[in-house]
């Protein structure tokens, strides 16, 4: 059996970022297993610019900013297995892959560090009425498509769903000669950065339907038309309100999931809000040596935070090989409160913090001029106030250790993240 | 007095900017958090600028296409132009990123790059 000390599954930015730190932090055998044929990730598709402005004070495309830690990655010649598929992980770390070469193989890691990213909803996720015609696409496998491959869906589009990929793909539609009749979201606020909306949709005069959503796919062979209609608060259709637009093509931008099937099978707790790994401070899953990073652990809106992930991942998994990780401790939960949907990492072991924890949450809402409190047992631990905050950008709060400790000076047992309007 | 409202588009923080112009003068600009949003503010009154990330074909590598984008921002209302322009065109490998593709594109003095590589098939 082959045996590695870091085994990363998945050469996307979490992956790569993390080969990249291990290596520079001491670990030197680390072999990363990825199933495309070329590194880099979803980032190979996003040729948009925008990556890399806390990175590298730099504005890249995202296949540039893959291409900096590809480069690092061959410099110190840390082994990827391209083509290559993990079929499963064990809770012993035998990593189980396949590929046309050696056929199926197992290999023994004293560490894994999962980084497979994500996946998209599809269409039967949010469950349309209507025929099943040609023209339904995810926007990211249309991404693929035109910016990989050399194809366009078609020439006459509407989109459902305004996170960073749909906003996006409108642009680069346009551009590439379709008309893209509106982009429509179902709820009253778009899930995508402001900057998205603006850049890619007010430049070229794309309307943005908020708080509607296609009731009806219109035609049998390919897609003739989408009846489209305003939801109410309950996000409920209101059926006078249909109106038909015709296009060729519809384009989903519903969501992405964490793409945990590998994890489950190692015994990996997920939790049910992220979909990710439920962790701890040190990107740990509950399978000791078992490390997360990345769109597995959390859906990321910027790839720069997946990147400062990844070293966190990559830190641990060092540190655990030298069994300087402490499995043992005082041990805190972290829970999200009112007006937050989720918190990572779930659980802060208290002896294992250096200087400080960084937590990742979204809220539920948008809200304005708003306070995010953490709270312990009643008492307020941290304020900070927020000018902004909306479900499309994360949030990071950083807590010092010494916050940690009640007024006897002992570790708290829980800590809330709650927003305050004021 | 004209009062614009502007979002910056330079970073994710995307401030929300009020520019104050009198005719074709700035008067004031507030609302940015840096530098490069009051740059931006004036850029976009003056004259909008965008940087353009779009494909070229490729024959003989490993993939169909490659990726390129603009070195600099360029004039918005050639965007259009410029996605033509760069349609008529067809790379060979092998190409590195940042490779010059088009010199001086429509004349803006900017340069269109190669945002990732191609090797022979
Ligand atoms: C369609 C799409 C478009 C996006 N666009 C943007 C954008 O424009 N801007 C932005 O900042 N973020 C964007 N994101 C978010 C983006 O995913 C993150 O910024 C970042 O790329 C996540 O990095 P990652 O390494 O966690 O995941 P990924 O980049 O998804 O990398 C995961 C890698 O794991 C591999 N893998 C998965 N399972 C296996 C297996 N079983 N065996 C072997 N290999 C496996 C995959 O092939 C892939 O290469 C987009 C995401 C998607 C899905
Ligand atoms: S003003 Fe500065 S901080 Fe604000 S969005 Fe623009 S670049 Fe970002």
């Amino acid at each position: 059996m082959m045996e590695y000390d870091i085994v990363i599954i998945g050469a996307g930015p979490a992956g790569l970022g993390a080969a990249v730190e291990a290596y520079e932090k001491g670990v030197k055998d680390i072999l990363i297993i990825e199933r495309d044929s070329y590194p880099g990730g979803i980032l190979q598709q996003c040729i948009h610019n925008g990556f890399g402005l806390i990175e590298f004070k730099e504005e890249l495309t995202g296949p540039e900013y893959a291409e900096r830690f590809i480069e690092k990655v061959n410099e110190y010649g840390i082994k990827i297995m391209l083509n290559t598929m993990v079929l499963n992980i064990s809770s012993e770390k035998i990593v189980k892959a396949v590929n046309q070469e050696k056929g199926v193989m197992e290999i023994k890691a004293k560490a894994i560090i999962l980084a497979m990213g994500c996946r998209e909803r599809p269409r039967g996720a949010i469950s349309i009425p209507g025929t099943r015609p040609a023209g339904i696409f995810t926007a990211g496998t249309a991404q693929r498509y035109v910016n990989m491959e050399g194809y366009m869906p078609g020439k006459e589009i509407v989109i459902l769903g305004s996170g960073d990929i749909g906003l996006i793909m409108a642009r680069r539609f346009t551009l590439e000669g379709a008309i893209v009749k509106a982009v429509v979201e179902l709820m009253p606020y778009s899930s995508g950065l402001t900057r998205n909306i603006v850049q890619c949709l007010d430049d070229f005069g794309i309307p943005l339907l908020l708080s509607h959503t296609v009731i009806e796919i219109h035609g049998k062979d390919r897609v003739k038309g989408v009846t489209i209609a305003q939801v109410d608060a309950n996000r409920k259709p209101i059926l006078r309100t249909a109106k038909y637009i015709s296009c060729d093509t519809l384009i989903l931008s519903v969501g992405l999931i964490p793409e945990n099937e590998l994890s489950k099978s190692a015994g990996v707790l997920l939790d049910p809000v992220t979909g990710g790994p439920i962790v701890n401070e040190s990107m740990e899953t509950n399978i000791e040596g078992i490390f997360a990073c990345g769109n597995v652990l959390q859906v990321h809106d910027l790839v720069d935070n997946v990147t400062k992930e990844s070293r966190i991942a990559a830190d641990s998994a060092v540190k655990y090989i030298k069994g300087l990780l402490k499995q043992e401790g005082k041990f805190i939960n972290a829970k999200a409160g009112s007006g937050i949907r989720y918190v990572v990492p779930q659980i802060v072991n208290y002896d294992n913090i250096d200087d400080k924890v960084k937590f990742h949450m979204r809220p539920i809402d948008v809200f304005k001029n708003a306070y995010i409190s953490v709270k312990s047992g009643g008492r307020e631990i941290m304020r900070r106030k927020m000018q902004r905050m909306t479900p499309g950008e994360m949030i990071l709060i950083e807590i010092k250790k010494d916050k940690f400790l009640d007024n006897d000076l002992h570790p708290v047992d829980d800590i809330t993240f709650e927003v305050e309007v004021v | 007095m004209e009062k614009r409202e502007l979002t910056c588009i330079v970073c994710p923080n995307g401030c929300q900017l009020v520019v104050e112009v009198e005719g074709k003068e700035i008067v004031s600009i507030t609302g940015y958090e840096c530098k490069r949003g009051l740059k931006y503010a004036e850029d976009e009154i003056l004259a909008p600028k965008r940087t353009l990330t779009t494909t070229v074909k490729a024959e003989g590598g490993h993939l169909p296409l490659v990726s390129v984008r603009t070195k600099e921002p360029i004039p918005k209302e050639l965007l259009n132009k410029a996605v033509l322009e760069l349609s008529m065109i067809t790379v060979k490998p092998p190409i590195k990123v940042g490779d010059v593709i088009v010199k001086n594109i429509l004349n803006t003095g900017v340069d269109v790059i190669a945002t990732r590589a191609l090797y022979a098939e």
